[in-house]
């Protein structure tokens, strides 16, 4: 029991880690922007999708090939908020047709990658795919260690730029006064669009991630829309590290559930640790 | 979204393609038969989107060569469908709107157990003959005597799924005797899950882990570890895809050591992408399959069909083989328009009598319904990954790669045991 447990625990820190890299951007957008970027699963799927091209075309490694990509989802995000901004937040009508707006952004993309890439499941193959690392008595799948790896150099180097550098350090003031900003000389809308694009960037390596850990179909998104809302309502909105935990923390407490209770029971113990969390912090772990 | 299949048209041209001139010259001095209309709704956008557009790519291919044979009764056909999105609740308002405001003449299913359920009280509604594709037991709560599935699952499907396993674990030396039971908490794994604690009891093996995962599980490392810890001597799994690919890559990640026999009912190790992905990890699973390219299962019209529909296939981004879905969506299409023709016309009693009576001679074999509407005798195929060395789509094209090990009738190889002996 005690070796099912350890067990449990290792590859629910994996499964977290894999959690945290696919919810850091929406953290950016809806706890430090307050966008509610439905679509952020849709540019992951879309991702993960551009990563299998370029693994099938080049059979450029699936991570590196994120890595890659990360310029390109920047541009776009930074496209996607310049659309938004201009539609809906300038004139404060960013709520409900805000909402909409990301709604539809996340139907357009799953019908063009049905579109342009059908409707099969695709994977993506790396020689270290497969190869399992082991430490101790632990048994380390590199499917899943790589990605919490490549998830907390994702972290560490967001929370570098948020906390080191002076357009980081913007991005935490327009989260809690745009106003001041504006006294201060800088562009909020800029500073937005910065930050939105770097959110998006980071679900374009989530994305290879996603494909790296197992299949994907365009309409995949959708599965993770409440989990990632999940954590980042669990971590506290607008906390780097408050997301991180809670994604540690909810990997772990599903991974536990499913080996000692049965998988069935994990979304229900894993949401029900939310409602508790909320109930005992309702800003969140990590909320102010 | 309406699409129509104006088949007329393509008939035409495929006609005068073929310099036929005379004999559409001919068909406009006659009077222009109105068309038989088959409706259908089909999962073309979500999560069974691959299989759903794969099944229409064999209707279609029947659709044409029925018209470029002249139809039926003198007919040409139509194909009215809509995309059901993969969603149960939209399928009553399809098949509703079908029959009432389409007029179609006949209707068929969509792909899978969760669409099929919801249009049987449809079907049952306005008496109409329902022919249905891939439901595991989908007439079970219904007993609708109109209705005939394709799915090769016999009178028994719960039973019939995992039959196989059990019966080639039971052969196997050492006997199994402890077994762990996991599927997927969802409509097919569900009553493939039922089936198989039956056979289990009835094998006499102890059952030390039943359980099931949400349809949404990510890592399925905690799992196999949790079964890994009670010790079985099999394990059956039913899956989806995305879940089966994940089993897969963990069991070879982690290892479950001392297991005679792994699989079963794991969908999606048919599909062409899955295998091609997986390749070597996928040697000694044993799963259920419905044709393979096996020499024992080598019916009239399969190798011109599989042809034909690989020829579309890449364009249309689905699974590039098509040995599992397609030709049983081209069959139920052969059964359907055999029985029209037999009847000579549309009258939808006659035809449910035609198709429970006769026996129909299709690409995937001789086909005969028994109770409830399902194939009188199984053809549940268990096949095992033998010898797979890369992740070629070629090397599944070859006989030998999955070798069917029941029915006894349709074997074309011995079983590799226990599990690791074959990786």
């Amino acid at each position: 029991m005690a070796g099912l447990l350890g067990d449990a625990l290792v590859s629910g820190a994996l499964l977290g880690g894999f959690y945290a890299a696919v919810t850091i951007g929406l953290t950016l957008a809806f706890g430090y922007l307050n966008i509610v970027n439905i679509a952020h699963p849709a540019f992951i799927v879309l991702g993960s999708y551009l990563v299998f091209a370029c693994n099938a075309a080049w059979g450029l490694d699936p991570l590196l090939a994120g890595v890659a990509l990360m310029p390109v989802f920047f541009l776009l995000g930074a496209l996607v908020y310049s659309v938004y901004n201009w539609s809906f937040e300038r004139r404060e009508d960013e709520s409900l047709r805000g909402l909409a707006f990301f709604f539809g952004l996340m139907f357009i993309v799953e019908v063009a990658l049905i579109l342009v890439f059908g409707v099969d499941y695709r994977l993506v193959n790396a020689p270290w795919i497969g190869e399992t690392l082991t430490v101790g008595p632990a048994a380390l799948p590199l499917r899943m260690a790589l990605p919490f790896c490549v998830s907390a150099a994702l972290a560490l180097c967001i929370w570098l730029f948020l906390s080191r550098t002076f357009p980081g350090r913007a991005i935490r003031a327009v989260a809690q006064d745009a106003t001041a900003l504006r006294l201060a000389g800088a562009d909020p809308v800029s500073v937005r669009r910065l930050a939105f694009g770097i959110g998006v960037a980071s679900a374009g390596l989530a994305g290879a991630l996603l494909i790296v850990i197992g299949p994907v179909e365009p309409a995949m998104g959708r599965l993770y829309i409440g989990r990632v809302f999940a954590i980042v309502v669990l971590g506290g909105m607008g906390s780097l590290g408050g997301t991180l935990v809670a994604a540690l923390l909810l990997g772990m407490v599903e991974s536990v559930t499913a080996a000692l209770a049965g998988p069935s029971w994990a979304p229900a113990v894993a949401f029900g640790f939310l409602l508790f969390a909320l109930a005992a912090r309702p800003a969140g772990l990590f909320g102010r | 979204m309406l699409r129509r299949v104006r088949t007329i048209a393509a008939a035409a041209l495929l006609a005068l393609a073929a310099g036929t001139g005379a004999h559409s010259g001919a068909r406009a001095q006659e009077p222009i038969h109105e068309p038989i209309r088959i409706g259908f709704g089909m999962a073309l956008t979500g999560a069974l989107a691959g299989a759903g557009k794969a099944a229409l790519i064999a209707i279609e291919i029947w659709a044409e060569e029925t018209n470029a044979a002249g139809g039926l009764l003198g007919r040409p056909v139509e194909l009215v469908y809509y995309d059901d999105q993969t969603n149960p609740s939209k399928v009553p308002g399809i098949y509703t709107k079908l029959i009432n405001v389409d007029r179609v003449d006949l209707i068929v299913s969509g792909y899978g157990s969760t669409t099929i359920a919801p249009a049987i009280p449809i079907a049952m509604n306005y008496d109409m003959t329902f022919m249905s594709l891939f439901g595991l037991a989908t007439n079970e709560e219904f007993q609708y005597d109109r209705y005939f599935q394709i799915l090769p699952a016999g009178e028994e499907p719960r039973l019939n799924w995992s039959r196989g396993f059990f019966e080639i674990a039971a052969a196997l030396d050492p006997k199994p005797r402890r077994v762990a039971l996991v599927g997927a908490d969802a409509e097919f794994p569900r009553n493939a899950m039922i089936g198989a604690r039956i056979n289990a009891e009835a094998a006499g093996l102890e059952v030390v882990y039943d359980r099931s995962y949400p349809s949404n599980t990510v890592d399925f490392t905690p799992v196999i570890q949790a079964i890994r810890a009670a010790e079985p001597d099999i394990v059956y799994v039913a899956s989806y895809p995305p879940d089966s690919a994940g089993i897969v890559r963990t069991v070879n990640e982690i290892g479950i050591e001392g297991v005679a026999l792994f699989g079963g009912g794991m969908v999606g190790l048919q599909y062409a992408s899955l295998m091609e992905a997986l390749g070597p990890q996928l040697n000694g699973i044993v799963n259920y399959d419905f044709w393979v390219p096996e020499p024992t299962l080598q019916f009239p019209g399969i190798e011109a069909f599989l042809e034909k529909y690989q020829a579309r296939a890449a364009d249309a981004g689905v699974d590039p083989l098509g040995y599992y879905l397609p030709p049983f969506a081209y069959a139920y299409m052969q059964i359907l328009g055999a029985a029209v023709e037999a009847v000579g016309g549309l009258d939808q009693a006659a035809l449910a009598d035609r198709i429970r009576a006769a026996e129909f001679d299709t690409i995937v074999g001789k086909i005969r319904f028994g109770r409830n509407g399902e194939w009188k005798r199984s053809r549940v195929l268990m096949v095992q990954f033998q010898g797979i060395a890369d992740n070629r789509l070629e090397t599944f094209e070859r006989a030998g790669t999955r070798v069917v090990l029941h029915p006894p009738e349709w074997r074309s190889g011995a079983p590799i045991a226990p599990f690791a002996a074959a990786r």
